[in-house]
């Protein structure tokens, strides 16, 4: 019996084989932390007798929850863990670089048959390089902080094998909007996806990064594309030479076995509140909305950013609706400052922010007020997550996203 | 010893908001535990009290303010159809012990309740539920009271040795 990509990783890791079921204490090639659950990660890292991380090299530190800090207790979280880096010999990316996902990419910290870890449950994005990774609590990295290592069961795979060609304006977040559907918001709980098929082998890693990003939202535990042509080249434009080949064998086990075909996928809308409420987008089309957000670790990127400005063209938002948009990162900001998109969303009367996670997660700014309605390109729409527990979230594409913003209701990009 | 009851899919911005996440004072937290969408929780919850859950219980972000919100009010055990992965495992790290009982549906909310984890049963009211035992890894960690007092005890970790669960 063959082994699974998640399988053949651990054993790597482990140096010897282990399968789907088995719990290990197994060795972590990176580890995040960021504002919000740094603080504890480093309060029970102290807890537990902790005097030096078991390597400061290995330790990606920073700031994009609650950015600038936007309260005494935020500020006095950031001086706090400004001191953990210094005294640790941590670098220490502060509120500079941006949403805390794209920059452990950006910068090359997680890589094909690597096991990474973040204190975000978020994390099992760098599945998009062939990593294992996957998000824990702060207790969890105290101790990865401290040991380098952490007790993990090796999850069963879920393979879901996609195949056609997506329509104008239909992209990656529709597809996996469509998944978290079809398998439900707790259908992978312990699990990882397998995302492969033809759509995948011709998906730019972007939006690669979007579908693993999501695959907690069903409760895997991570999600994964087996690395290729498109991995390698991602890597090496990050400064990470080689290749590390891993795939999961023809024989291998899988948990199930998922098909899927977005040849004729219309554009995705998640209704409150919960992510596998994706419904086609003329079944909400015409729902007023009071605030459309395009960004997030999801979709905050430049080619969704581009996507956004290619449907927005010259024309101006509409009067009743406030836009809010926010590049992942630095480096996403430049190219978007650089190709003149962020001067067209200026003109189309957007707020556009500094990278950060802003509206996403209602810790900082853009809050709804009772009884508003949020269109969003972030990963989730659980009642009160972005204000009020008695506004509304819906999820969609950047594309939706900017359509609907031209005319202050759901609108199916495909149609403007 | 109450239950408090709650439904499928309950997530961790229901159990503490993204606003609070500034706190890591479990008492803190615990005053704002369920704030909007259930708001007698907070003021009600007693210690020793008992969370019921339906599928999914704890979904959603890392923070492991949700957990600790529900230890700084003083819960012990929180019984479940299903977890989410994430919370389950911070859940038994600081202390809390999530038990799946998937006859959690029909426990009433408000029910006198005692919950006896060797017997591996759920006493409410008249009636008695069967609940899963604790993986055992997890057991050891609960069993130290979690995840750092386990971990004071540790020089060095055995990387790498398997064990089935
Ligand atoms: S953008 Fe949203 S989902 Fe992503 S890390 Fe920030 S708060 Fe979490």
């Amino acid at each position: 019996m063959g082994a699974t990509i998640v399988e053949k990783i651990f054993s790597s890791k482990c140096g010897h084989s282990v399968r789907a079921g088995e719990v290990v204490m197994a060795p972590v090639d990176g580890a995040m932390i960021h504002d919000i659950t740094g603080p504890l990660a480093i309060q029970n890292f102290f807890e537990m007798g902790g005097k030096e991380v078991f390597d400061p090299e290995k330790i990606i530190l920073l700031f994009d929850h609650q950015v600038p800090a936007d309260s005494l207790a935020a500020a006095e979280n950031h001086v706090f863990m400004r001191e953990f880096a210094r005294n640790q010999r941590i670098h220490n990316y502060d509120i500079r670089e941006g949403i805390c996902h794209q920059v452990v990419l950006e910068k090359g910290k997680a890589g094909p048959g690597e096991i990474i870890v973040g204190a975000d449950s978020h994390t099992c994005m760098y599945g998009a390089t062939g990593a294992f990774a996957t998000g824990i609590g702060s207790t969890d990295m105290g101790f990865v902080l401290k040991f380098g290592a952490l007790y993990f069961r090796v999850p069963e795979t879920i393979r879901a094998e996609v195949s056609g060609k997506f329509q104008r304006r239909v992209g990656p977040k529709d597809l996996i909007l469509s998944i978290a559907k079809d398998i439900g918001a707790d259908g992978a709980t312990y699990q990882a996806i397998e995302f492969c098929g033809e759509t995948f082998a011709t998906m730019p890693i972007h939006g690669r990064m979007t579908c693993c990003n999501m695959a907690i939202e069903m409760g895997a535990k991570a999600g994964l594309v087996p690395p290729d042509e498109v991995t390698y080249e991602y890597m090496h434009s990050r400064g990470r030479t080689g290749r590390v080949s891993i795939e999961s064998d023809p024989d291998a086990r899988y948990a199930a076995r998922k098909k899927y075909d977005v040849t004729n996928l219309p554009p995705q809308v998640a209704i409150p509140h919960n992510v596998d409420l994706a419904r086609d987008v003329g079944e909400v089309a015409g729902t007023r909305v009071d605030q459309v957000f395009i960004g997030s670790c999801t979709n905050g990127r430049f080619e969704d950013l581009a996507d956004a400005a290619e449907v927005i063209g010259d024309r101006e938002f509409d009067d009743s609706t406030r836009v809010i948009i926010i590049p992942a990162s630095r480096d996403e900001y430049l190219k978007a400052l650089q190709t003149g998109l962020i001067e067209r969303f200026v003109k189309a009367g957007a707020l556009v922010e500094a990278p950060c996670c802003g509206p996403c997660m209602g810790g900082a700014f853009g809050l709804l007020a009772p009884g508003e309605v949020s269109l969003s390109t972030s990963n989730r729409n659980f009642r009160g997550r972005q204000g009020s527990a008695d506004a509304s979230v819906y999820l969609c594409s950047p594309a939706t996203a900017a359509a609907s913003a031209l005319y202050g209701e759901i609108t199916d990009p495909r149609e403007v | 010893m109450r239950t408090w009851k709650f439904g499928d899919n309950i997530d961790t911005d229901a159990i503490i908001p993204g606003r609070y996440l500034v706190y890591n004072d479990p008492l803190v937290l615990a005053s704002h535990a369920f704030e909007g969408t259930r708001n007698d929780f907070a003021k009600g919850v007693a210690p020793g009290d008992v969370i019921i859950g339906g599928r999914n219980f704890g979904c959603g972000s890392s923070r492991e303010h949700a957990p600790l919100a529900l230890a700084g009010a003083g819960i012990r055990y929180v019984v479940a159809v299903s977890f989410a992965r994430i919370f389950y495992r911070n859940a038994v790290n600081v202390g809390l012990l999530p038990l799946v009982c998937p006859e959690a549906d029909a426990i009433p909310d408000g029910d006198e309740c005692r919950v006896d984890v060797d017997k591996h049963l759920i006493t409410c009211g008249e009636r008695t539920y069967p609940i899963e035992p604790v993986p055992g890894f997890l057991l050891r960690i609960a069993d130290a009271g979690g995840l750092i007092p386990f971990a004071r005890n540790l020089e060095e970790v055995d990387r790498c040795t398997g064990s089935q669960q």
